[in-house]
Protein backbone atom coordinates (compact mmCIF):
# COMPACT_ATOMS: atom_id res chain seq x y z
CA UNK A 1 0.00 0.00 0.00
CA UNK A 2 2.90 2.60 0.89
CA UNK A 3 4.64 1.32 -2.18
CA UNK A 4 1.29 2.33 -4.22
CA UNK A 5 1.27 5.84 -2.77
CA UNK A 6 4.65 6.35 -3.22
CA UNK A 7 4.46 5.42 -6.71
CA UNK A 8 1.34 7.91 -7.10
CA UNK A 9 3.48 10.70 -5.30
CA UNK A 10 6.19 9.93 -7.43
CA UNK A 11 4.03 10.66 -10.78
CA UNK A 12 2.53 13.71 -8.98
CA UNK A 13 5.80 15.53 -8.91
CA UNK A 14 7.06 14.58 -12.37
CA UNK A 15 7.35 16.87 -14.94
CA UNK A 16 7.09 14.56 -18.04
CA UNK A 17 4.49 13.10 -19.78
CA UNK A 18 3.94 9.58 -19.12
CA UNK A 19 4.68 8.42 -23.16
CA UNK A 20 7.63 10.51 -22.97
CA UNK A 21 9.11 9.01 -19.51
CA UNK A 22 8.15 5.78 -20.87
CA UNK A 23 5.56 5.01 -17.80
CA UNK A 24 3.23 2.39 -19.75
CA UNK A 25 1.17 2.16 -16.72
CA UNK A 26 0.37 5.69 -16.78
CA UNK A 27 -0.02 6.25 -20.66
CA UNK A 28 -2.77 3.59 -20.37
CA UNK A 29 -4.64 5.27 -17.16
CA UNK A 30 -4.21 8.45 -19.06
CA UNK A 31 -5.36 6.77 -22.63
CA UNK A 32 -8.34 5.72 -20.57
CA UNK A 33 -8.80 8.97 -18.77
CA UNK A 34 -9.10 11.07 -22.64
CA UNK A 35 -11.63 7.94 -24.09
CA UNK A 36 -14.18 8.73 -21.40
CA UNK A 37 -13.53 12.23 -21.12
CA UNK A 38 -13.94 12.51 -24.85
CA UNK A 39 -17.27 10.14 -24.40
CA UNK A 40 -18.64 12.54 -21.74
CA UNK A 41 -17.98 15.59 -23.65
CA UNK A 42 -19.10 14.33 -26.78
CA UNK A 43 -22.30 13.30 -24.65
CA UNK A 44 -22.51 16.97 -23.25
CA UNK A 45 -22.19 18.28 -26.63
CA UNK A 46 -25.05 16.32 -28.05
CA UNK A 47 -27.13 18.02 -24.71
CA UNK A 48 -25.93 20.93 -25.03
CA UNK A 49 -26.34 21.67 -28.60
CA UNK A 50 -30.01 20.91 -29.03
CA UNK A 51 -30.54 22.76 -25.61
CA UNK A 52 -28.66 26.17 -27.13
CA UNK A 53 -29.58 25.83 -30.61
CA UNK A 54 -33.81 25.50 -29.22
CA UNK A 55 -32.82 28.59 -27.02
CA UNK A 56 -31.45 30.32 -29.83
CA UNK A 57 -34.35 29.79 -32.13
CA UNK A 58 -37.17 30.04 -29.09
CA UNK A 59 -38.03 27.05 -28.33
CA UNK A 60 -37.42 25.03 -25.52
CA UNK A 61 -35.52 21.95 -26.78
CA UNK A 62 -35.47 18.25 -24.49
CA UNK A 63 -37.34 18.84 -21.51
CA UNK A 64 -38.72 15.66 -21.09
CA UNK A 65 -36.37 13.15 -20.07
CA UNK A 66 -35.04 14.40 -16.64
CA UNK A 67 -35.19 17.35 -15.44
CA UNK A 68 -34.40 19.89 -18.38
CA UNK A 69 -34.05 17.08 -20.74
CA UNK A 70 -30.58 16.02 -18.67
CA UNK A 71 -31.08 12.48 -19.50
CA UNK A 72 -31.70 12.53 -23.12
CA UNK A 73 -28.44 11.93 -24.34
CA UNK A 74 -28.51 8.49 -21.98
CA UNK A 75 -31.75 7.72 -23.77
CA UNK A 76 -30.90 8.45 -27.20
CA UNK A 77 -27.44 6.31 -26.96
CA UNK A 78 -29.59 3.57 -25.51
CA UNK A 79 -32.25 4.04 -28.51
CA UNK A 80 -29.12 3.92 -30.82
CA UNK A 81 -27.96 0.61 -29.55
CA UNK A 82 -30.67 -1.14 -29.45
CA UNK A 83 -31.93 -0.29 -32.89
CA UNK A 84 -31.47 -2.73 -35.59
CA UNK A 85 -28.20 -2.63 -37.49
CA UNK A 86 -29.14 -1.85 -41.15
CA UNK A 87 -26.86 -2.80 -44.04
CA UNK A 88 -27.90 -2.32 -47.85
CA UNK A 89 -28.81 -5.57 -49.82
CA UNK A 90 -26.49 -4.50 -52.18
CA UNK A 91 -23.75 -2.62 -50.18
CA UNK A 92 -20.09 -3.74 -50.23
CA UNK A 93 -20.00 -5.67 -47.04
CA UNK A 94 -16.05 -5.28 -45.74
CA UNK A 95 -15.91 -1.74 -46.66
CA UNK A 96 -19.52 -0.39 -45.35
CA UNK A 97 -18.47 -2.59 -42.07
CA UNK A 98 -14.99 -1.08 -42.21
CA UNK A 99 -15.87 2.71 -42.55
CA UNK A 100 -17.32 3.62 -39.31
CA UNK A 101 -14.70 2.39 -37.54
CA UNK A 102 -12.11 4.08 -39.52
CA UNK A 103 -13.48 7.22 -39.51
CA UNK A 104 -13.81 6.71 -35.52
CA UNK A 105 -10.30 5.51 -35.40
CA UNK A 106 -8.98 8.58 -37.03
CA UNK A 107 -11.01 10.89 -34.74
CA UNK A 108 -9.81 9.61 -31.36
CA UNK A 109 -6.16 8.68 -32.24
CA UNK A 110 -5.44 12.15 -32.90
CA UNK A 111 -5.58 12.74 -29.13
CA UNK A 112 -2.68 10.91 -28.41
CA UNK A 113 -0.55 13.75 -28.72
CA UNK A 114 -3.49 16.78 -27.48
CA UNK A 115 -1.59 18.81 -24.70
CA UNK A 116 -3.81 19.17 -22.09
CA UNK A 117 -1.07 20.53 -19.78
CA UNK A 118 2.60 20.62 -19.69
CA UNK A 119 2.52 16.76 -17.88
CA UNK A 120 -1.19 16.13 -19.38
CA UNK A 121 -0.54 14.51 -22.80
CA UNK A 122 -0.71 10.50 -23.56
CA UNK A 123 3.04 11.42 -25.07
CA UNK A 124 4.53 14.21 -26.52
CA UNK A 125 5.54 13.21 -30.23
CA UNK A 126 8.70 15.80 -32.22
CA UNK A 127 5.80 15.72 -34.92
CA UNK A 128 2.93 16.03 -32.40
CA UNK A 129 0.93 18.77 -35.27
CA UNK A 130 2.13 16.74 -38.57
CA UNK A 131 0.83 13.79 -36.73
CA UNK A 132 -2.65 15.39 -35.75
CA UNK A 133 -3.25 16.85 -38.66
CA UNK A 134 -2.02 13.52 -40.96
CA UNK A 135 -4.24 11.06 -39.15
CA UNK A 136 -7.47 13.64 -39.18
CA UNK A 137 -6.82 13.81 -42.77
CA UNK A 138 -7.37 9.54 -43.06
CA UNK A 139 -11.00 10.38 -41.82
CA UNK A 140 -11.74 11.60 -44.99
CA UNK A 141 -10.99 8.28 -45.69
CA UNK A 142 -13.57 6.77 -43.69
CA UNK A 143 -15.99 9.24 -44.93
CA UNK A 144 -15.65 8.40 -48.86
CA UNK A 145 -15.56 4.38 -48.13
CA UNK A 146 -19.08 4.81 -46.35
CA UNK A 147 -20.33 6.93 -48.94
CA UNK A 148 -19.10 4.49 -51.92
CA UNK A 149 -20.07 1.38 -50.19
CA UNK A 150 -23.57 2.17 -49.33
CA UNK A 151 -24.18 1.60 -52.79
CA UNK A 152 -26.95 4.47 -53.06
CA UNK A 153 -26.05 8.13 -54.41
CA UNK A 154 -26.84 10.37 -52.00
CA UNK A 155 -24.47 8.54 -49.75
CA UNK A 156 -22.03 8.58 -52.57
CA UNK A 157 -22.76 12.33 -53.88
CA UNK A 158 -22.13 13.06 -49.80
CA UNK A 159 -19.19 11.65 -50.18
CA UNK A 160 -17.69 13.21 -52.56
CA UNK A 161 -18.74 16.58 -51.31
CA UNK A 162 -17.18 16.31 -48.24
CA UNK A 163 -14.01 14.54 -49.33
CA UNK A 164 -13.77 17.21 -51.88
CA UNK A 165 -14.30 19.95 -49.28
CA UNK A 166 -12.05 18.71 -46.74
CA UNK A 167 -9.18 18.56 -49.53
CA UNK A 168 -9.34 21.28 -50.45
CA UNK A 169 -9.58 23.45 -47.11
CA UNK A 170 -6.62 20.80 -45.61
CA UNK A 171 -4.38 23.09 -47.93
CA UNK A 172 -5.73 26.44 -46.51
CA UNK A 173 -5.34 25.38 -43.07
CA UNK A 174 -2.08 23.96 -43.58
CA UNK A 175 -0.72 27.09 -44.54
CA UNK A 176 -2.27 28.50 -41.68
CA UNK A 177 -0.56 26.17 -39.66
CA UNK A 178 3.01 26.41 -41.01
CA UNK A 179 2.38 30.40 -40.37
CA UNK A 180 1.79 29.80 -36.74
CA UNK A 181 5.14 26.86 -36.34
CA UNK A 182 7.23 29.67 -38.00
CA UNK A 183 6.19 31.74 -34.59
CA UNK A 184 8.08 29.13 -32.49
CA UNK A 185 11.52 29.71 -34.05
CA UNK A 186 11.66 33.20 -32.92
CA UNK A 187 14.11 31.77 -30.08
CA UNK A 188 17.27 32.23 -28.91
CA UNK A 189 18.30 29.17 -31.01
CA UNK A 190 16.04 29.88 -33.91
CA UNK A 191 14.65 26.65 -34.52
CA UNK A 192 11.24 25.70 -34.03
CA UNK A 193 9.45 23.51 -32.83
CA UNK A 194 6.50 20.81 -34.33
CA UNK A 195 5.61 19.67 -30.74
CA UNK A 196 2.40 20.04 -29.66
CA UNK A 197 3.82 21.18 -26.12
CA UNK A 198 6.75 22.85 -27.65
CA UNK A 199 4.71 24.82 -29.10
CA UNK A 200 2.76 25.95 -25.94
CA UNK A 201 6.02 26.51 -24.05
CA UNK A 202 6.89 28.91 -27.13
CA UNK A 203 3.96 30.70 -26.18
CA UNK A 204 4.78 30.89 -22.82
CA UNK A 205 9.03 31.84 -23.28
CA UNK A 206 7.77 34.57 -25.86
CA UNK A 207 5.02 35.56 -23.66
CA UNK A 208 2.47 36.19 -26.00
CA UNK A 209 -0.38 33.97 -27.82
CA UNK A 210 -0.03 33.42 -31.00
CA UNK A 211 -3.13 35.08 -31.90
CA UNK A 212 -1.49 38.25 -30.96
CA UNK A 213 1.79 37.99 -32.02
CA UNK A 214 2.73 40.31 -35.48
CA UNK A 215 -0.54 41.93 -35.19
CA UNK A 216 -2.88 41.11 -37.26
CA UNK A 217 -0.68 38.46 -39.14
CA UNK A 218 -1.24 35.84 -35.90
CA UNK A 219 -4.78 37.04 -35.86
CA UNK A 220 -5.67 36.20 -39.49
CA UNK A 221 -3.92 32.81 -39.99
CA UNK A 222 -6.37 31.94 -36.79
CA UNK A 223 -9.20 33.18 -38.90
CA UNK A 224 -8.37 31.16 -41.64
CA UNK A 225 -7.71 27.91 -39.55
CA UNK A 226 -11.13 28.71 -37.70
CA UNK A 227 -13.16 29.11 -41.03
CA UNK A 228 -10.77 25.81 -42.53
CA UNK A 229 -11.73 23.74 -39.77
CA UNK A 230 -15.85 24.76 -39.29
CA UNK A 231 -14.95 23.03 -43.24
CA UNK A 232 -12.60 20.40 -42.27
CA UNK A 233 -15.21 18.83 -39.51
CA UNK A 234 -18.17 19.30 -42.11
CA UNK A 235 -20.23 21.43 -39.81
CA UNK A 236 -22.46 24.34 -40.34
CA UNK A 237 -22.29 26.48 -42.34
CA UNK A 238 -20.43 24.02 -44.61
CA UNK A 239 -22.04 20.91 -43.97
CA UNK A 240 -22.80 19.98 -47.57
CA UNK A 241 -21.64 16.75 -47.33
CA UNK A 242 -24.64 16.25 -44.84
CA UNK A 243 -26.87 18.61 -46.19
CA UNK A 244 -30.40 17.33 -45.11
CA UNK A 245 -32.40 19.54 -47.33
CA UNK A 246 -30.62 18.03 -50.57
CA UNK A 247 -28.99 14.77 -49.58
CA UNK A 248 -31.29 13.49 -46.96
CA UNK A 249 -27.84 12.59 -44.41
CA UNK A 250 -25.22 12.82 -46.72
CA UNK A 251 -22.20 9.77 -46.66
CA UNK A 252 -24.40 8.41 -43.65
CA UNK A 253 -27.74 8.37 -45.07
CA UNK A 254 -27.71 4.30 -45.15
CA UNK A 255 -26.26 3.70 -41.73
CA UNK A 256 -28.17 2.73 -38.53
CA UNK A 257 -27.68 2.20 -35.35
CA UNK A 258 -24.38 1.64 -33.61
CA UNK A 259 -22.42 2.46 -37.04
CA UNK A 260 -24.38 5.62 -37.28
CA UNK A 261 -23.52 6.93 -33.53
CA UNK A 262 -20.04 6.11 -34.13
CA UNK A 263 -20.29 8.42 -37.05
CA UNK A 264 -21.70 10.77 -34.83
CA UNK A 265 -19.20 10.14 -32.00
CA UNK A 266 -16.21 10.76 -34.49
CA UNK A 267 -17.92 13.85 -35.66
CA UNK A 268 -17.81 15.46 -32.25
CA UNK A 269 -14.80 14.04 -31.36
CA UNK A 270 -13.41 15.55 -34.29
CA UNK A 271 -14.44 18.87 -33.98
CA UNK A 272 -12.76 18.82 -30.47
CA UNK A 273 -9.58 17.74 -32.05
CA UNK A 274 -9.20 20.52 -34.12
CA UNK A 275 -10.52 23.20 -31.76
CA UNK A 276 -8.01 21.99 -29.43
CA UNK A 277 -5.07 22.26 -32.74
CA UNK A 278 -6.53 26.04 -32.82
CA UNK A 279 -6.24 26.40 -29.09
CA UNK A 280 -2.81 24.95 -29.02
CA UNK A 281 -1.79 26.49 -31.62
CA UNK A 282 -2.97 30.60 -30.84
CA UNK A 283 -4.68 30.50 -27.84
CA UNK A 284 -2.20 29.39 -25.71
CA UNK A 285 -3.18 25.86 -24.89
CA UNK A 286 -3.11 25.65 -21.34
CA UNK A 287 -1.73 28.90 -20.44
CA UNK A 288 -4.31 30.95 -17.87
CA UNK A 289 -5.34 34.20 -19.91
CA UNK A 290 -3.86 37.63 -19.14
CA UNK A 291 -0.56 36.19 -18.20
CA UNK A 292 1.52 39.44 -18.73
CA UNK A 293 -1.40 42.30 -17.77
CA UNK A 294 -2.66 40.21 -14.02
CA UNK A 295 0.98 38.75 -13.40
CA UNK A 296 2.49 37.72 -10.18
CA UNK A 297 1.69 35.35 -7.33
CA UNK A 298 -1.25 37.12 -6.31
CA UNK A 299 -2.75 37.02 -9.39
CA UNK A 300 -1.94 33.45 -10.33
CA UNK A 301 -3.49 32.45 -6.70
CA UNK A 302 -6.38 34.24 -7.91
CA UNK A 303 -6.84 32.17 -11.18
CA UNK A 304 -6.15 28.75 -9.27
CA UNK A 305 -9.24 29.67 -8.44
CA UNK A 306 -11.43 29.23 -11.11
CA UNK A 307 -12.19 25.51 -11.63
CA UNK A 308 -13.69 25.11 -8.42
CA UNK A 309 -15.49 28.24 -8.80
CA UNK A 310 -16.82 26.93 -12.49
CA UNK A 311 -18.27 23.90 -10.80
CA UNK A 312 -19.29 25.45 -8.10
CA UNK A 313 -21.28 27.95 -10.50
CA UNK A 314 -22.95 24.76 -11.93
CA UNK A 315 -23.87 23.53 -8.54
CA UNK A 316 -25.48 26.67 -7.94
CA UNK A 317 -27.50 26.71 -11.41
CA UNK A 318 -28.57 22.92 -10.45
CA UNK A 319 -29.80 23.90 -7.16
CA UNK A 320 -31.55 26.81 -8.25
CA UNK A 321 -33.46 24.52 -11.00
CA UNK A 322 -34.14 21.96 -8.21
CA UNK A 323 -36.05 24.86 -6.28
CA UNK A 324 -37.83 25.95 -9.08
CA UNK A 325 -38.73 22.40 -9.79
CA UNK A 326 -42.53 22.08 -10.47
CA UNK A 327 -43.80 20.59 -6.71
CA UNK A 328 -46.04 17.93 -8.13
CA UNK A 329 -45.56 14.33 -6.44
CA UNK A 330 -43.92 13.20 -10.11
CA UNK A 331 -41.51 15.42 -10.28
CA UNK A 332 -40.08 14.28 -6.97
CA UNK A 333 -37.80 11.73 -8.41
CA UNK A 334 -36.40 14.60 -10.93
CA UNK A 335 -36.14 16.38 -8.06
CA UNK A 336 -34.33 14.52 -5.72
CA UNK A 337 -32.18 13.39 -8.95
CA UNK A 338 -30.90 17.17 -9.48
CA UNK A 339 -30.01 18.04 -6.05
CA UNK A 340 -28.38 14.96 -6.38
CA UNK A 341 -25.94 15.85 -9.45
CA UNK A 342 -25.77 19.47 -8.10
CA UNK A 343 -24.07 18.24 -4.45
CA UNK A 344 -21.78 16.24 -6.77
CA UNK A 345 -21.00 19.03 -8.76
CA UNK A 346 -20.19 21.21 -5.63
CA UNK A 347 -18.03 18.60 -4.12
CA UNK A 348 -15.77 18.49 -7.28
CA UNK A 349 -15.70 21.87 -7.22
CA UNK A 350 -14.67 21.84 -3.24
CA UNK A 351 -12.01 19.72 -4.19
CA UNK A 352 -10.68 21.37 -6.83
CA UNK A 353 -9.99 24.38 -4.30
CA UNK A 354 -7.33 22.45 -2.49
CA UNK A 355 -4.44 24.26 -3.32
CA UNK A 356 -2.40 20.79 -4.17
CA UNK A 357 -4.99 19.62 -7.10
CA UNK A 358 -5.74 23.52 -7.82
CA UNK A 359 -2.01 23.88 -9.05
CA UNK A 360 -2.28 19.70 -10.73
CA UNK A 361 -5.50 20.29 -12.08
CA UNK A 362 -5.49 24.17 -13.26
CA UNK A 363 -3.92 23.65 -16.98
CA UNK A 364 -6.20 21.36 -17.79
CA UNK A 365 -9.56 23.32 -16.75
CA UNK A 366 -7.90 26.16 -18.90
CA UNK A 367 -7.07 24.12 -21.63
CA UNK A 368 -10.60 22.26 -21.82
CA UNK A 369 -12.87 26.13 -21.22
CA UNK A 370 -10.78 27.55 -24.45
CA UNK A 371 -12.07 24.35 -26.27
CA UNK A 372 -15.26 24.70 -24.72
CA UNK A 373 -15.96 28.02 -26.34
CA UNK A 374 -14.86 27.10 -29.91
CA UNK A 375 -17.56 23.69 -29.13
CA UNK A 376 -19.88 26.91 -28.20
CA UNK A 377 -18.47 28.78 -31.42
CA UNK A 378 -19.83 25.56 -33.75
CA UNK A 379 -23.26 25.81 -32.15
CA UNK A 380 -23.23 29.34 -32.47
CA UNK A 381 -22.27 29.07 -36.39
CA UNK A 382 -25.14 26.36 -36.69
CA UNK A 383 -27.92 28.48 -35.27
CA UNK A 384 -27.17 31.82 -37.31
CA UNK A 385 -24.93 31.19 -40.86
CA UNK A 386 -27.26 29.64 -43.51
CA UNK A 387 -25.60 26.75 -45.39
CA UNK A 388 -23.69 28.38 -48.53
CA UNK A 389 -23.86 26.50 -52.03
CA UNK A 390 -21.09 24.15 -53.02
CA UNK A 391 -19.65 26.48 -55.65
CA UNK A 392 -19.13 29.42 -52.99
CA UNK A 393 -17.64 26.75 -50.62
CA UNK A 394 -14.68 25.94 -53.33
CA UNK A 395 -14.46 29.47 -54.36
CA UNK A 396 -14.00 30.30 -50.91
CA UNK A 397 -11.42 27.78 -50.03
CA UNK A 398 -9.33 28.13 -53.07
CA UNK A 399 -10.02 32.00 -54.28
CA UNK A 400 -10.23 33.78 -50.69
CA UNK A 401 -8.68 31.50 -47.79
CA UNK A 402 -5.94 29.98 -49.49
CA UNK A 403 -4.46 33.39 -51.18
CA UNK A 404 -5.03 34.77 -47.76
CA UNK A 405 -2.92 32.02 -46.20
CA UNK A 406 0.26 32.36 -48.70
CA UNK A 407 0.00 35.99 -47.97
CA UNK A 408 0.11 35.65 -44.53
CA UNK A 409 2.70 33.30 -44.28
CA UNK A 410 5.61 35.14 -46.68
CA UNK A 411 4.70 38.34 -44.21
CA UNK A 412 5.03 36.59 -41.03
CA UNK A 413 8.41 35.18 -42.25
CA UNK A 414 9.62 38.22 -43.48
CA UNK A 415 8.82 40.30 -40.25
CA UNK A 416 10.38 37.36 -38.52
CA UNK A 417 13.40 37.65 -40.66
CA UNK A 418 13.30 41.19 -40.14
CA UNK A 419 13.07 41.49 -36.35
CA UNK A 420 16.23 38.63 -36.25
CA UNK A 421 17.99 40.74 -38.50
CA UNK A 422 17.12 44.73 -37.20
CA UNK A 423 16.36 44.33 -33.60
CA UNK A 424 18.38 41.39 -32.77
CA UNK A 425 21.86 41.70 -34.97
CA UNK B 1 2.93 -4.10 -46.33
CA UNK B 2 3.47 -7.23 -48.48
CA UNK B 3 -0.30 -8.57 -47.89
CA UNK B 4 -1.38 -4.91 -48.94
CA UNK B 5 0.57 -4.90 -52.00
CA UNK B 6 -0.51 -8.25 -52.85
CA UNK B 7 -3.83 -7.40 -52.39
CA UNK B 8 -3.37 -4.36 -54.57
CA UNK B 9 -2.79 -6.30 -57.57
CA UNK B 10 -5.11 -8.95 -57.40
CA UNK B 11 -8.14 -7.49 -56.09
CA UNK B 12 -10.84 -7.12 -59.05
CA UNK B 13 -12.32 -4.63 -57.67
CA UNK B 14 -10.60 -1.01 -58.26
CA UNK B 15 -11.83 0.34 -55.04
CA UNK B 16 -10.59 -2.08 -52.95
CA UNK B 17 -7.20 -2.27 -54.73
CA UNK B 18 -7.17 1.46 -53.72
CA UNK B 19 -7.67 0.80 -50.31
CA UNK B 20 -5.52 -2.20 -50.01
CA UNK B 21 -3.31 0.58 -51.64
CA UNK B 22 -3.14 2.97 -48.61
CA UNK B 23 -2.91 0.20 -46.62
CA UNK B 24 0.62 -0.67 -48.13
CA UNK B 25 1.35 3.25 -47.79
CA UNK B 26 0.50 3.30 -44.01
CA UNK B 27 3.30 0.51 -43.68
CA UNK B 28 5.74 2.32 -45.19
CA UNK B 29 5.06 5.33 -42.97
CA UNK B 30 5.20 2.82 -40.38
CA UNK B 31 8.38 1.96 -41.73
CA UNK B 32 9.68 4.93 -41.56
CA UNK B 33 9.18 5.77 -38.53
CA UNK B 34 10.83 2.44 -37.10
CA UNK B 35 13.97 4.00 -39.02
CA UNK B 36 13.80 6.72 -36.37
CA UNK B 37 12.63 9.13 -39.44
CA UNK B 38 9.11 10.51 -37.75
CA UNK B 39 8.96 13.46 -40.25
CA UNK B 40 8.98 11.85 -43.81
CA UNK B 41 6.59 9.51 -41.77
CA UNK B 42 3.81 11.69 -41.02
CA UNK B 43 4.39 13.45 -44.47
CA UNK B 44 4.08 10.14 -46.07
CA UNK B 45 0.34 9.64 -44.32
CA UNK B 46 -0.62 13.40 -45.02
CA UNK B 47 0.37 13.29 -48.47
CA UNK B 48 -0.18 9.83 -49.46
CA UNK B 49 -3.04 8.36 -47.90
CA UNK B 50 -4.87 11.31 -46.83
CA UNK B 51 -4.41 13.26 -49.80
CA UNK B 52 -3.35 11.84 -53.00
CA UNK B 53 -5.63 8.40 -52.21
CA UNK B 54 -8.45 10.41 -51.42
CA UNK B 55 -8.29 11.55 -55.22
CA UNK B 56 -7.71 8.18 -56.29
CA UNK B 57 -10.62 6.89 -55.05
CA UNK B 58 -12.66 9.83 -56.18
CA UNK B 59 -11.49 9.41 -60.05
CA UNK B 60 -12.03 5.49 -59.60
CA UNK B 61 -15.68 5.96 -58.00
CA UNK B 62 -17.21 7.89 -60.79
CA UNK B 63 -15.74 5.59 -63.20
CA UNK B 64 -18.35 2.70 -63.66
CA UNK B 65 -16.83 -0.35 -62.22
CA UNK B 66 -18.91 -2.41 -63.97
CA UNK B 67 -16.76 -2.72 -67.00
CA UNK B 68 -13.87 -2.88 -65.25
CA UNK B 69 -14.56 -6.23 -63.26
CA UNK B 70 -15.08 -8.34 -66.44
CA UNK B 71 -11.03 -7.27 -67.93
CA UNK B 72 -8.66 -9.31 -67.88
CA UNK B 73 -6.50 -9.11 -65.08
CA UNK B 74 -3.26 -9.91 -65.77
CA UNK B 75 -1.52 -10.24 -69.17
CA UNK B 76 0.59 -13.26 -70.08
CA UNK B 77 4.09 -11.70 -70.07
CA UNK B 78 5.10 -14.47 -67.82
CA UNK B 79 9.22 -14.89 -69.05
CA UNK B 80 9.74 -11.33 -68.54
CA UNK B 81 7.68 -11.58 -65.23
CA UNK B 82 10.00 -14.42 -64.00
CA UNK B 83 13.23 -12.80 -65.19
CA UNK B 84 12.45 -9.24 -63.18
CA UNK B 85 11.38 -11.43 -59.83
CA UNK B 86 14.39 -13.62 -59.95
CA UNK B 87 16.49 -10.47 -60.48
CA UNK B 88 15.00 -8.79 -57.57
CA UNK B 89 15.04 -11.88 -55.33
CA UNK B 90 18.64 -12.36 -56.41
CA UNK B 91 19.50 -9.20 -55.06
CA UNK B 92 17.60 -9.47 -51.93
CA UNK B 93 19.69 -12.38 -51.05
CA UNK B 94 22.85 -11.11 -52.21
CA UNK B 95 21.89 -7.99 -50.02
CA UNK B 96 21.12 -9.96 -46.87
CA UNK B 97 24.15 -12.96 -47.08
CA UNK B 98 26.74 -9.95 -48.04
CA UNK B 99 25.36 -7.05 -46.40
CA UNK B 100 27.34 -6.91 -43.40
CA UNK B 101 30.13 -4.93 -45.36
CA UNK B 102 27.72 -1.99 -46.98
CA UNK B 103 25.71 -1.14 -43.93
CA UNK B 104 27.31 -0.04 -40.84
CA UNK B 105 27.77 -2.20 -38.06
CA UNK B 106 26.09 -0.57 -34.96
CA UNK B 107 22.94 0.93 -35.06
CA UNK B 108 22.33 4.37 -36.26
CA UNK B 109 22.41 7.08 -33.26
CA UNK B 110 19.06 8.38 -32.33
CA UNK B 111 18.57 11.66 -34.21
CA UNK B 112 14.25 11.27 -33.64
CA UNK B 113 14.45 14.67 -31.53
CA UNK B 114 15.85 16.97 -34.12
CA UNK B 115 15.21 14.65 -37.06
CA UNK B 116 13.05 17.88 -38.64
CA UNK B 117 15.45 20.47 -38.12
CA UNK B 118 18.16 18.45 -39.79
CA UNK B 119 16.14 17.75 -42.60
CA UNK B 120 15.29 21.40 -43.04
CA UNK B 121 18.97 22.69 -42.59
CA UNK B 122 19.67 19.56 -45.70
CA UNK B 123 16.72 20.34 -48.14
CA UNK B 124 17.45 24.37 -47.85
CA UNK B 125 21.44 24.23 -47.47
CA UNK B 126 22.86 21.47 -49.53
CA UNK B 127 20.40 20.69 -51.55
CA UNK B 128 19.10 23.74 -52.35
CA UNK B 129 19.01 23.64 -56.24
CA UNK B 130 17.93 20.15 -56.37
CA UNK B 131 14.47 21.14 -54.16
CA UNK B 132 14.04 24.12 -56.08
CA UNK B 133 14.32 22.32 -59.21
CA UNK B 134 12.04 20.22 -58.41
CA UNK B 135 9.11 22.83 -57.03
CA UNK B 136 9.53 24.40 -60.41
CA UNK B 137 8.96 20.92 -61.92
CA UNK B 138 5.91 20.69 -59.53
CA UNK B 139 4.81 24.64 -60.86
CA UNK B 140 5.19 23.66 -64.69
CA UNK B 141 3.39 20.17 -63.95
CA UNK B 142 0.38 22.41 -62.40
CA UNK B 143 -0.07 25.10 -65.42
CA UNK B 144 0.15 22.51 -67.77
CA UNK B 145 -2.53 20.60 -65.91
CA UNK B 146 -4.66 23.68 -65.71
CA UNK B 147 -3.69 24.38 -69.99
CA UNK B 148 -5.25 21.06 -70.71
CA UNK B 149 -8.42 21.08 -68.44
CA UNK B 150 -9.33 24.23 -69.79
CA UNK B 151 -10.30 25.55 -73.33
CA UNK B 152 -10.16 29.19 -72.83
CA UNK B 153 -7.58 30.75 -71.12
Amino acid sequence: MGQVVQYIQSYLTSSQTPGAAGNMFWVLVYILLVFVGLSVAVIAMNWLERKILAHMQVRLGPMRVGPHGLMQPIADALKLLLKEDIMPAEADGLIFWVAPFIVVLAAFTVFVVVPFGPTHAITDMNIGILFMLGVSSLSVLGIVMAGWASNSHYPLIGALRSSAQMVSYEVAMGLAVVSAILMTSLNAEGTGTLSMIGIVQAQQAQGEWFIFKFFPLGLIAFFIFAVAMVAETNRAPFDLAEAESELTAGFHTEYSGFRWSLFFLAEYSAMIAVSSIAVTLWLGGWLRPFPNMLSGHIWDQVFALFPGITFLLFAAMCFYNTVRMPKHPLFRVQTIGLAGFGVVLGLIGLILFIPVVSTRIQDIFWFSAKVAGFMYLYIWYRGTFPRYRFDQLMRMGWKVLLPLGLGVLILTASVALLQEKIWHP
Amino acid sequence: MLIGGILVITRKNPVHSALALIVTLLAQASIYLMLYAPFVAGVQIILYAGGIMVLFLFVIMLVSIDRSMKERQFNSQWVVGIVAATALGGLFIAVYTKGKDIFPEHALPMVENDNTQQIATMLYGQYMFAFEIASLLLLVAIIGAVVMAKKRI
